[in-house]
């Protein structure tokens, strides 16, 4: 085992690191959106909003995320072009991420629903009773209060898709692990910098459970 | 002020609340009894439209809530209520209790909502207490934040749902001390309470329901001075709270 090499091959996994956090972030930040879209869809009282959010949520949960990444680098061009009738290159960091957000959203979406059905139904009256508008209930009400207590929750999901984001190597995406493997092979010391690397998904997802837990606690008071 | 026309009500088979009428004019102020389940509850959330019903209608203040181009959250806005639970909102201070439905509800300016929530608070002896969460404050302290919140909104009439009833007995009085004031300044006032006390001192009428209907609707010193000529049931249910 010789780990000097990984020191100077330093710039291009920060590279990797910065696009695995750019798909985590944005996908979490698109997942959590459509996801509370969605959770509003399934409380709706129109059967038909919650039934095709229920489809929704319960097809992306059956399905693994490899697939869904693989179906949209194929299906994303192809929609585009049916859509402009032009060919739009959209390449695999944008279809990654649209897979991303659409997958999470179904997690995020139950999350979001359970967070709001923990606030009790009073708030919602209450809030009525003001006058407030259904959408003024949710903004200024329910919402602030559901994520609030489902934080913890949420950051719990984002762990799991920091490092479900290394499935992007399927499509040649270079993120922190597939820049690892690919110096490592190109240098001819592979398991050095897959152990290196399995190191700091490690470090980092556990540091990031740590700060989970301890906020929980917080939170709980 | 309020004119409850022959509402009906079911939740699914079950009717719970059978040809409701009655009026409450303008500075009346009107308590509603009776047992657990008899509806009292039911009937005053139908009055700001917190609860739809099936037939009949409620006319607040000129307009009807059963007529379906009825602006629901704008009439609500004009009718203050205050729930058994307070309902205060937990996320927000109590300045921001106050304030969120003046600026995002009615549009007034944030200055002008501080100024008037500040001014409802002293009013409720709680102005120390501006700065905190209502999680800090006693349930006798939220419910008249709460009282407060809702009268912010210069409502033509004031509803309560049972606002006593999830207090601790010491904090009750200090609830109902300001529900008394209120009913002295004039304001429309109908109240769901088991308070008998604070009926025979404001109430004008008394409203007893039992099993989703009105049996009685008389003047505070009919019902309780003239008791025999009550119907059985308020008897029994007079017989039962007045023991004590």
């Amino acid at each position: 085992m010789d780990f000097s090499a990984i020191l100077p091959a330093m710039p291009g996994l920060v590279d990797g690191m910065l696009m695995t956090l750019k798909l985590l972030l944005l996908g979490v930040l698109g997942g959590v959106s459509l996801g509370t879209l969605l959770a509003l869809m399934r409380l709706s009282h129109n059967p038909l909003l919650s039934k095709l959010a229920g489809l929704y949520v319960n097809y992306f949960r059956s399905i693994p995320l490899l697939l869904v990444i693989t179906w949209f680098y194929f299906a994303v061009p192809f929609i585009l072009r049916w859509v402009t009738g032009e060919d739009t290159p959209v390449g695999a960091f944008t279809s990654c991420l649209v897979a991303f957000m659409m997958f999470e959203a179904a997690y995020f979406c139950e999350i979001v629903r359970a967070g709001i059905q923990a606030i009790p139904k009073g708030q919602m009256g209450a809030a009525q009773a003001l006058g407030m508008s259904y959408g003024q209930c949710m903004r200024l009400v329910i919402l602030p209060q559901a994520f609030r207590k489902m934080t913890p929750l949420l950051l719990q999901q984002s762990i799991i898709l920091f490092q479900d984001t290394s499935l992007v190597y399927t499509v040649g995406l270079m993120d922190f692990l597939n820049a690892a493997r690919s110096r490592g092979d190109i240098i001819g010391q592979p398991y050095e910098f897959l152990i290196f690397a399995g190191l700091v998904y490690f470090t980092v997802s556990f540091a990031a459970a740590q700060l989970v837990k301890l906020l929980q606690k917080r939170l709980a008071v | 002020m309020i004119s409850i026309q022959n509402v009906n009500k079911w939740y699914g088979d079950f009717q719970v609340l059978t040809g409701c009428s009655t009026e409450v004019s303008k500075g009346e102020v009107v308590v509603v009894c009776g047992p657990s389940g008899s509806g009292k509850s039911t009937l005053i959330k139908c009055v700001n439209a917190l609860e739809p019903f099936q037939q009949g209608d409620i006319v607040v203040d000129g307009t009807s809530i059963a007529a379906p181009q009825t602006n629901l959250p704008q009439l609500r806005s004009r009718v203050g209520m205050v729930f058994q639970h307070f309902e205060l909102f937990p996320h927000l201070s109590i300045t921001e209790n106050l304030t969120i439905a003046q600026t995002k509800v009615l549009g007034r300016s944030k200055d002008e909502a501080i100024d008037k929530g500040l001014r409802l608070l002293d009013r409720v002896g709680l102005k120390a207490h501006a700065h905190k969460h209502p999680g800090q404050l006693s349930g006798g302290q939220q419910q008249r934040v709460a009282i407060a919140r809702a009268l912010a909104m210069d409502p033509v009439v004031m509803l309560f749902d049972e606002p006593t009833s999830a207090l601790d007995p010491e904090m009750v009085n200090e609830v109902l001390d300001v529900m008394v004031e209120l009913a002295q300044e004039g304001m429309t006032m109908m109240c769901v309470t088991h308070e008998m006390g604070f009926a025979r001192k404001v109430a004008d009428r008394v409203i007893f329901m039992d099993r989703g209907q009105i049996v009685e609707d008389c003047a505070k010193d009919a019902f309780f001075g003239d008791i025999h000529a009550r119907s059985e049931r308020a008897q029994q249910f007079l017989a039962k709270i007045l023991q004590h």
